[in-house]
């Protein structure tokens, strides 16, 4: 473990990405962002009631808001910070140098995901405290919101893996942050619309429900969706009627990005240096 | 130390490098010229691990860039023809980086880096930002980087291009200083002249073939026996011309008009001249001078790449 942190990659990306003033000032509007929202809310429901009370229900359709935006959060900021992982090096004439170390292949793509990551948990983690609010007001457990930062960790790897991926095997960074953006909207949005449409037709084709893996798998991997069942526990009943399969969406989720974070590491690691061509 | 076998690297059908084959020993300086396009970065490209060649293979230290890359860049300390730095790291940690990505403990990069900064003149920008020096510097810096893990070869590709000329004197210096501690050193240059000052061993590559290679003496003695003469008249020169050419040892006659004078390379011995001087003075041929020019290693250059193709 020590060893795979006394990566150079991972220290020297860590440092400065700290180094910045751009990695503070973002950290800083998030949080003001949040803070706000929350605040807002709380006013908002308080002087509505005329009570001066929050009631928890209120405070848990607010854990579900912050958790949304957490997750929104990871979609879109994971693919700009590992799309450019590789091909910035690469734009940057840094790359070769740095191939030509007596680094492996893997170490370059580990650091290079991790230090990104790093970041992102830092995000997150930075967010606590206004989670802290709604234990504050109750409606939720600390163990839901540990399996729920469990699997932001799990999306996190997921989405910064392809990111690399496609950082790796395409020679621009632009169009390697198009293809990651691309990816994550698909999983995101896509899987959903192709769910609607198999449980749609078949609900229409015959009067009698057909099992339908297909349209499970595809709701399976949709992060909107598993949020919503991580948040409230029961809710996915409708996938379970719609598709007739009756397994949990965590399961299917966790699987798939686990084999996607898998494969898309391996790839990069053997195309890291295979692809080196000289650009011209 | 290094060994090229056979190396051959084709972009579609078009040869970038074609059978090229080349043994140094340990401790050689060895000088690669040739023409823009010719393959020296392509050949470096290749054993510094960065390219796969199409057919044929190079050994550094017996380790094949094919089979054993990774034993291979431990041996080499490679400097490319165009290089980026980080933006936002000092020239210190510049070092620190790529001493530890080459598995240098902490410590030992330490007491490296500030030698290796007094080796490139650079101890007084230890703690400037590397994208804010200049080019020259850059290129000092990216030196010590590839010195940091003591490599037995150095695969420098144009190391002294931007370099102001006290730059280079003292790029040159270094170069002799690392020559001094046996290290085996690979150079490429379009110059010639620049090479041949500091090189034990030179190249010369057209077309992606080596068509030349041989100590510094060896590549001047393949134009031994033409010699440039340069004749300084007073009077009419077309005379003179007519008179030289009919001397079989004489070719390329040209009138530099300007100079009151003409040139011709001249192919026979020393005897053959001495006569042709005391004819030439029986034909009243009214000469001011006749003396031989020294043919620089340019001509030299000129020669040996022009009409291979
Ligand atoms: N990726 C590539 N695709 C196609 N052709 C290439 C590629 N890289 C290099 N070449 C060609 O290979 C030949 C050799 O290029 P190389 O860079 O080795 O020349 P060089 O001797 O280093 O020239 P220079 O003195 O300009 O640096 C050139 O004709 C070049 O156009
Ligand atoms: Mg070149």
């Amino acid at each position: 473990m020590k060893q795979l942190l006394a990566n150079p990659v991972l220290v020297k990306e860590i440092k400065l990405r700290f180094r910045s003033l751009k990695s503070f000032t973002g950290i800083l509007f998030y949080l003001i962002a949040m803070c706000i929202f929350v605040f807002g809310f709380i006013m908002l429901t308080t002087s509505f009631t005329g009570t001066g009370y929050f009631r928890p229900e209120e405070s848990f359709f607010m854990f579900a808001m912050l958790t949304y935006i957490q997750l929104g959060l990871i979609l879109f900021i994971t693919p700009g910070l590992t799309a450019g992982a590789i091909s910035s090096e690469r734009e940057k004439q840094t790359l070769n140098i740095l191939l030509t170390t007596a680094q492996t292949s893997f170490q370059i793509i580990f650091g290079k995901l991790t230090s990104s990551i790093a970041f992102l948990l830092l995000l997150v983690v930075a967010g606590l405290p206004i989670y802290s609010l709604v234990f504050l007001f109750g409606g939720v457990s600390p163990g839901q919101l540990g399996i729920i930062f469990l699997f932001f960790f799990l999306t996190m790897l997921a989405i910064g893996g392809i990111g690399i991926m496609y950082s790796t095997i395409i020679r621009k960074t632009i169009v390697a942050m198009i293809a990651t953006y691309g990816t994550m909207i698909f999983f995101t949005a896509v899987t959903g619309f192709i769910y609607l449409v198999i449980t749609g037709m078949n609900s229409m084709a015959a009067g009698t429900l057909a099992s339908s893996p297909i349209a499970h798998f595809f709701a399976s991997i949709n992060p909107v969706v598993l949020m919503l069942t991580l948040i409230s526990p029961g809710s996915d009943s409708f996938i379970t009627e719609s598709t007739k399969v009756d397994i949990p969406i965590w399961i299917g989720y966790a699987i798939f990005y686990i084999c996607i974070t898998i494969l898309s590491i391996i790839i990069a690691v053997k195309k890291l240096r295979v692809n080196m061509k000289r650009t011209r | 130390m290094i060994e090229i076998k056979g190396l051959t690297k084709k972009y579609g059908s078009f040869y970038a490098l074609n059978d090229l084959n080349l043994t140094l020993e340990e401790g050689t300086v060895f000088g690669f010229v040739g023409a823009n396009g010719a393959g020296k970065s392509t050949t470096f490209s290749i054993l510094a691990t960065l390219l796969q060649p199409t057919s044929g293979d190079a050994f550094v230290n017996g380790k094949s860039v094919k089979t054993d890359a990774h034993e291979v860049r431990k041996q080499i300390g490679y400097m490319p023809d165009f290089f980026g730095v980080y933006d936002q790291l000092k020239a210190n940690e510049y070092l620190d980086f790529y001493g530890a990505s080459y598995g240098i403990s902490e410590k030992e990069r330490e007491v490296l880096i500030p030698q290796l900064l007094e080796l490139v003149n650079l101890s007084h920008k230890r703690y400037d930002y590397v994208d804010l020096l200049s080019r020259g510097m850059k290129q000092r810096l990216c030196l010590a980087r590839s010195l940091i893990h003591d490599p037995k070869v150095l695969i420098l590709d144009e190391p002294a291009s931007g370099l102001d000329p006290r730059a280079r004197v003292e790029m040159r210096d270094i170069l002799r200083q690392l020559k001094g501690m046996g290290k085996t050193i690979l150079i490429s240059s379009h110059i010639l002249p620049e090479l041949a000052e500091m090189c034990d061993e030179i190249g010369v590559i057209d077309g992606g073939r080596l068509i030349a290679h041989g100590s510094v003496a060896d590549i001047q003695a393949q134009l031994a026996g033409e010699k440039q003469i340069t004749v300084r008249l007073k009077g009419l020169l077309e005379n003179a011309v007519n008179f030289f050419e009919e001397d079989p040892f004489v070719s390329k006659v040209e009138i530099a008009a300007e100079k009151n004078a003409i040139t011709f390379a001249y192919r026979g011995t020393e005897e053959d001249q001495i006569d042709l001087l005391r004819k030439a003075l029986d034909q009243s041929l009214k000469i001011i001078s006749f003396s031989e020019t020294e043919t620089d290693l340019e001509d030299v250059f000129m020669e040996i790449t022009k009409g291979v193709k």
